[in-house]
């Protein structure tokens, strides 16, 4: 049920409240109505044909430093 | 954004060797509940299930998905609507239509004259039957956490809007923390930590977990889909223990924001009341489900066709979901399992979901044993 998964908004309507997102290379249509100012190019999670969140691009980068972290100290 | 980082193999072999340097530090069985389908079907896929096993940590699941939590009764309403209404579209999401009642489901249903069941991928995709067919009363058939809840509430929110007067909701709308409380509170089976939904929590944010730490000291994370996510969350509920410090730690942070969507819990706060809902396998739980206030009542399913409400009744002979959903019984451990309960022919919804942790087991994990 949750299997929402990043995708890029390649497309937003004049209202700012629907849309297109790019779907592993599929254009799909995405409302927009639960994320203020959404632009095109955002990384959002898409629910239900709802997109419920936006990706924190400074997170992420956190995110995939402490895993560099982790893969530089393994030892093989 | 995408990175194979999340499933880099010495990323993951690193995690867990953390995670069992963690564990070997600590007294007593690690058993940590995950909260959510998604994680269920991440976890055996990825074969973490067993990886975590070794590292000393046992993963057991938990009421994280819908289409099995959902009792029998809301099925069966959904079964009479169909097969007794002339005219009638029946929209749900393709694994609802599987769930076996006493009065069959609805994929084996024999629908009125002139009415079906129609599989649909979203709610809106409903609400365009109802455009388009108007002599038809559709309704969706909805069961969601959190995450979905405001998907469907919107789109009744635009056939409210657009007087579009044949559309409804059939509700099974459920919150994930109560069955938390209830489980905790039971005693029934000890939980050492929790590794909490994804996106429900992009929804909800990190405070109605808070209670778990602070009224029953378990430690908890919040944590995204990838390998790599998972185990970072399990990392954070180790280290938690290590330090005898509970709190709810957010690993998902690059989509969870500490308050939620709070865009989203104003769709909850204008059109839902939270009332006493009936669970399969746990019961009825205070505030623990969601449906229309009545001013709503014209796209709520349940008051435009004056179904019953939902009461307890038995699951199939001899199904032991109820119990998988508590996470007291391990599915091998059901006697039906693999024989006369399979993906093809499910005794049970925890069979029949692709989220079900019966048809996760099956599909992963069964040639192992």
């Amino acid at each position: 049920m949750c299997l929402a998964i990043p995708v890029q908004v390649v497309e937003v309507d004049s209202a700012g409240r629907s849309g297109h997102v790019d779907y592993l290379g599929t254009k799909i249509q995405a409302n927009f109505a639960l994320l203020e100012g959404v632009h095109q190019g955002d990384w959002v999670i898409v629910h239900a044909g709802f997109a419920i969140s936006r990706l924190d691009e400074e997170e992420a980068q956190e995110t995939l430093a402490l895993l560099r972290e982790v893969r530089s100290l393994d030892p093989q | 954004m995408p990175t194979n980082l999340y499933r880099d193999r010495r990323v993951i072999t690193g995690l867990l060797g953390e995670i069992s340097s963690l564990a070997k530090g600590l007294s007593g069985p690690i058993r940590l509940m995950e909260v959510c389908g998604t994680h269920t079907m991440s976890i055996h896929r990825h074969g973490l299930k067993g990886l975590l096993s070794e590292a000393g940590v046992e993963m057991i699941s938990g009421p994280g998905c819908p289409v099995c939590i959902t009792p029998d009764s809301f099925h069966e309403a959904a079964i009479r609507l169909v097969t007794e209404r002339e005219n009638f579209v029946l929209a749900t999401f393709g694994d609802m239509t599987r769930v076996p009642t006493r009065n069959g489901s609805l994929q084996s249903a024999v629908p009125a004259p002139g009415s079906m069941v129609k599989i649909v991928y979203s709610p809106e995709e409903g609400l365009a039957i109802a455009r388009r067919e108007r002599s038809k009363d559709v309704v969706f058939f909805g069961a969601g956490f959190e995450t979905t809840i405001p998907a469907i509430v919107l789109t009744a929110g635009e056939a409210l809007e657009e007087h579009i007067s044949n559309f409804a909701v059939l509700t099974a709308f459920w919150i994930i923390p109560p069955p938390l409380r209830a489980i905790l509170s039971s005693g029934e089976i000890k939980i050492t930590g929790f590794l909490y939904p994804g996106h429900v929590s992009a929804i909800i944010g990190t405070a109605p977990y808070e209670f778990v730490a602070r009224e029953f000291g378990r430690p908890g994370a919040i944590a995204g889909f990838e390998p790599g996510d998972i185990l970072l969350g399990v990392r954070s509920v180790l280290r938690q223990l290590r330090d005898g410090r509970p709190e709810t730690a957010n690993e998902y942070a690059r989509v969870v924001r500490p308050e939620g969507n709070p865009a989203a819990r104003a769709v909850f706060e204008k059109f839902l009341e939270p009332y006493d809902a009936l669970w399969r396998g746990l019961g009825r739980i205070p505030r623990s489900g969601l449906r229309f206030k009545p001013a709503f009542a014209e796209v709520d399913a349940g008051l435009k066709y004056v179904l019953p409400p939902a009461e307890g009744v038995e699951d199939s002979p001899g199904c032991r979901c109820g119990e998988v959903l508590r996470g007291v019984l391990a599915p091998p451990d059901c006697k039906l399992f693999g024989r006369a309960c399979t993906p093809d022919s499910p005794h049970g919804p925890c069979m029949v979901s692709f989220e079900g942790a019966c048809y996760v087991h099956h599909k992963y994990e069964r040639r192992k044993t």
